[in-house]
């Protein structure tokens, strides 16, 4: 039975914040993986293999957004077997992803920096937008005081575990209508922001918009558009979130070509330009 | 006149069904061409799901080749799923291309590609849901014009009521002169409407347009004569066949889905044809002769591919792959150039004999050898010899001998039941040749754990090959054969656990074999099926005999004919068949003695190694076989 050579070694791991926009925001999270992966190889990024007859990219993501939702802030890592340059690989492999998959941010990963700072543990919470078309923001805003009033909300949802009931309310550290948002919207709408802590089981903005419904009847006509904004660590202070990547930038290293170059993106979008139904013609 | 997309109007509507993703377009290297600044547009439809109509090969070198030129537009579209189709007809959502979202009824040609004839009822849905009238007939002025192709429009007459027009071959050229021939017209202020720009094309030869054609039938139900009806249309219309393949080294841009398609992988044909005479193979018989790429356009077309599309695999197709005169160079050039970069090269090819188990030893270096797939086509020597499969079964022994030898553990076997002439015997034969596999495996290796796996294929005669005029077999015939090659084989103590065994029921062959081998009467079964909730009859799950049978019954009630009449029937030479002034350049009295030879058992070498033995089509077609070798050898590639 032939056996390759050992793969090279992981020698710098990237990472990357993408989002997922417009029309694209309908692909699952192995549609997502298959195409980064073709990119990673279309862009000639140096990425390990593991060991075996069927050797897997190096390729890992931390929580995806579910079919259908769309995100300004995914993350994945990528274990490279050369050091690149991070601004040089967000371009590349930005060029590289079909348009609506759009790299955002990449920074490298200090050297040195163990388990500890696993990218995952860092994603305590996400905000979330949550367009409701046909709805006025005076029913959403008072559907969302109930909610937030109520001690409990539960919710029924079928899981990969079966039908399970859970609690709500606790995860939602933050709900609010948009009224500016809301009002300048193409359509009549109320778009709410809400910040959510990951939990398990997890919960979704749609497990949250069952339990407006439950609680205060709120019912959208069509279906939600839900974009995540952002995920991080939760600031207890302001109850919102701070950019996952900043303790790896504060640390990094320069490296490679022109190196240390990396744009500090603005954790929250801009607020133009990022709506689900507008990025693409 | 501005053709919005009717995306927004869809996109609220997609979180409603299964793999929204299939319908949103937004393939890396697909392209959305300004709609006004286009003269001729194309919707090019493949009848089937997105997973399985995205990766084929035709639709989307077409797709490239028409977008390459100015003012020539062309956007895809695939059939929807069921639960889609409900809600379009719910919101009055048109059939739509997922590249620009815009209606199929707004463009000046609905090309449709079928693979096979079990897309006809999808034809129908698509048409409907585009607000298309099924008939060719009641279409007016403003309706595209509905052009089928395909190795299924070799024998579009099943079809031709629903379709204006059909082409028989290669696409390439003849999509670029149709193109040209509407451009001109719509340049002249489209005189005549429909009529004068259909006449126009059928005219040239090369297109046919089922309308201009009057059949007349036979008392008895078979047909008369099949006649042009207006001045200028030929008697019979011919296929197209692109020379010289390095021309047309496409696709160029390959289309990467996001959606999880069928085949994942960057596929180059490195030739066209095949001329082994396989009696039953139709592919083999319409697209002669061979015509291969040389090995530096095929290396130069896998280079570009993969850094165009980011693919880790590469299938290198033809209908018989080994068969490439350079076969051997070009499988380790590209191993070497490719090695130690987890890109995986594979060749569908599944001939018998020890060059092959060579060639899929270079295409798997440093990989696992899980399986290797062999056909033999024919249980037993003396069916081998009726459908032309010269393999004896010591070739087979050897070849798999060599191949577990080589480190497989698994050896796949291809057979077809209900050939014409079978017996019973012929069918139980292939257990022996399995048992003598496994023996002869063990022997080899030493070791117990090999497997073969034997899978069986229903055989269904087509047009345009030696048995266009063989009775089908019966499918009660057919699944008692194989049923008693079950027994034979789970009976056996000694070899049965190592032998797997993959079948289908006979009976979806007996409607391929309707659809194959029917004239205009059967638009009027596809047609009630269809009505009646007929569609995506390839797939087994949603596929009802009944159903069709049912609709054949009601649908030719008044005919002297009827599913039988169509499927196990043996024709004589003088009866006139539905596709005879369909020419595929095979030379009707060499079909004809290629069949007696057949009844008799006697076999034809490839004309690629033994002189011309006159099928006809090189000299009909003005053709000839263009093959290697070149004597170029793949070069390293410099390494960036
Ligand atoms: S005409 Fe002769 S050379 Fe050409 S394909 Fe037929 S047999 Fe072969």
């Amino acid at each position: 039975m032939p056996e390759g050579p050992a793969p090279a070694p992981v020698i710098q791991r990237l990472r990357v914040r993408y989002a997922k926009r417009g029309r694209l925001r309908f692909t699952s999270h192995r549609d997502i993986s298959r195409a980064v992966e073709r990119a990673v190889r279309r862009a000639g990024i140096p990425v390990a293999y593991s060991a075996g007859f069927t050797p897997h990219p190096k390729i890992s993501y931390a929580g995806a957004a579910a079919t259908g939702v769309a995100s300004e802030a995914e993350y994945l890592e990528l274990g490279l077997t050369e050091p690149r340059d991070p601004e040089r690989v967000r371009r590349e492999l930005d060029t590289a992803l079909p348009g609506g998959l759009d790299v955002v941010d990449v920074v490298a990963v200090p050297p040195g920096s163990g388990r500890a700072s696993a990218l995952a543990d860092r994603l305590e919470a996400s905000e979330w937008r949550v367009r409701l078309d046909g709805i006025a923001p005076d029913e959403a805003a008072a559907a969302v005081a109930a909610f937030l009033a109520a001690e409990a909300v539960e919710v029924e949802r079928l899981t990969k575990k079966g039908r399970r009931r859970f609690d709500t309310r606790p995860a939602v550290s933050r709900c609010e209508v948009d009224r500016r948002a809301s009002e300048a919207a193409d359509a009549p709408c109320a778009i709410l922001r809400m910040v959510v802590r990951h939990t398990t089981p997890a919960v979704r903005p749609d497990d949250i918009l069952t339990g407006l419904r439950q609680i205060a009847d709120l019912a959208p006509p069509s279906p939600p558009l839900v974009t995540r904004l952002a995920q991080g660590p939760l600031d207890a202070a302001t109850g919102g979130l701070t950019d996952p990547l900043g303790p790896d930038r504060e640390t990094a290293q320069p490296t490679g070509d022109g190196a240390g170059t990396a744009a500090v993106p603005a954790l929250r979008p801009p607020a133009v330009g990022v709506d689900a139904a507008g990025a693409h013609p | 006149m501005p053709v919005e997309s009717l995306f927004p109007r869809l996109e609220p509507l997609l979180p409603r069904v299964q793999k929204p993703i299939q319908y949103v377009g937004g393939e890396l290297n697909s392209e959305v061409k300004d709609w006004d600044a286009a003269r001729v547009r194309w919707a090019l439809m493949y009848p089937d799901a997105y997973e399985v109509g995205l990766p084929n090969q035709g639709v989307q070198i077409l797709y490239e080749i028409l977008n390459e030129r100015d003012g020539v537009l062309a956007e895809r579209t695939y059939s929807v799923w069921p639960d889609m189709e409900a809600i379009m007809r719910e919101h009055g959502i048109p059939q739509f291309t997922v590249d620009g979202h815009r209606p199929v009824a707004a463009f000046d040609v609905l090309g449709v590609s079928f693979s096979t004839e079990l897309g006809y009822t999808n034809l129908l849905t698509a048409l409907d849901l585009a607000g298309i009238p099924l008939d060719a007939a009641d279409r007016a002025d403003g309706h595209p014009i509905v052009l089928a192709g395909g190795h299924a429009a070799f024998n579009p007459e099943p079809i031709a009521d629903f379709v204006d027009a059909a082409v028989l071959g290669d696409g390439e050229e003849i999509a670029l002169a149709i193109t040209e021939l509407i451009r001109e017209w719509k340049d002249e202020g489209e005189p005549g409407g429909r009529d004068e720009v259909l006449l126009r094309l059928a005219r040239t030869g090369g297109v046919y347009v089922p309308k201009f054609y009057d059949v007349e039938y036979l008392p008895d139900g078979r047909i008369q004569r099949v006649a042009p009806n207006r001045n200028g249309v030929p008697w019979r219309v011919a296929k197209h066949t692109v020379m010289d393949l390095d021309q047309w080294p496409y696709p160029k841009k390959p289309l990467v889905p996001l959606a999880e398609t069928v085949h994942e992988r960057f596929s180059v044909e490195i030739f066209r044809g095949c001329t082994r005479g396989c009696r039953f193979c139709q592919a083999g018989m319409i697209t002669r002769p061979v015509r291969e790429r040389s090995i530096t356009t095929i290396g130069d077309m896998v280079e570009n591919g993969l850094k165009a599309s980011g693919f880790e695999e590469v299938g290198l197709l033809s209908l018989s792959s080994a068969d490439h005169s350079e076969i051997a160079d070009v499988a380790k050039g590209l191993a070497d150039r490719y090695e130690g970069t987890n890109t995986s090269l594979s060749l569908p090819s599944t001939r018998v004999d020890a060059f092959n188990v060579t060639l899929a030893g270079e295409f798997s270096r440093g990989g696992r050898r899980s399986g290797l797939t062999f056909a033999p086509e024919g249980g037993s020597e003396r069916m081998r010899r009726v459908i032309n499969k010269m393999v004896s079964e010591d070739d087979l022994i050897r070849t798999v001998t060599t191949a577990y030898e080589n480190g497989w553990r698994q050896v796949k076997l291809y057979f077809m039941c209900g050939l014409p002439t079978e017996e019973d015997a012929d069918v139980l034969a292939i257990a022996d040749m399995a048992r003598r596999v496994i023996q002869a495996g063990r022997e080899a290796t030493g070791r117990r754990d090999i497997r073969c796996t034997v899978s069986i294929g229903g055989f269904v005669p087509k047009p345009h090959t030696p048995f266009q005029w063989a009775a089908q077999c019966d499918h009660e015939t057919v699944d008692r054969r194989l049923r008693a090659l079950k027994d034979a084989l789970r009976g056996d103590r000694e070899y049965g656990r190592a032998i797997g065994l993959r079948y289908h029921d006979g009976k979806p062959s007996v409607i391929e074999g309707l659809l194959s081998r029917g004239d205009r009467r059967v638009g009027r079964v596809i047609r009630a099926v269809w009505e009646d909730g007929g569609r995506f009859d390839g797939w087994s799950e949603h596929f009802s005999f009944e159903r069709w049978l049912t609709a054949a019954e009601k649908a030719l009630a008044d005919e002297p004919v009827d599913v039988d009449w169509y499927t196990v029937r043996e024709r004589d030479e003088v009866e006139v068949l539905p596709w005879d002034h369909l020419d595929a350049g095979l030379d009707r009295e060499w079909l004809w003695q290629d069949w007696r030879d057949a009844v008799e058992e006697t076999e034809v070498e490839d004309c690629r190694w033994t002189p011309c033995y006159d099928c006809g089509v090189c000299p009909t077609m003005g053709t000839e076989i263009q093959i290697g070798p070149t004597g170029r050898k793949l070069l390293p590639l410099n390494v960036v």
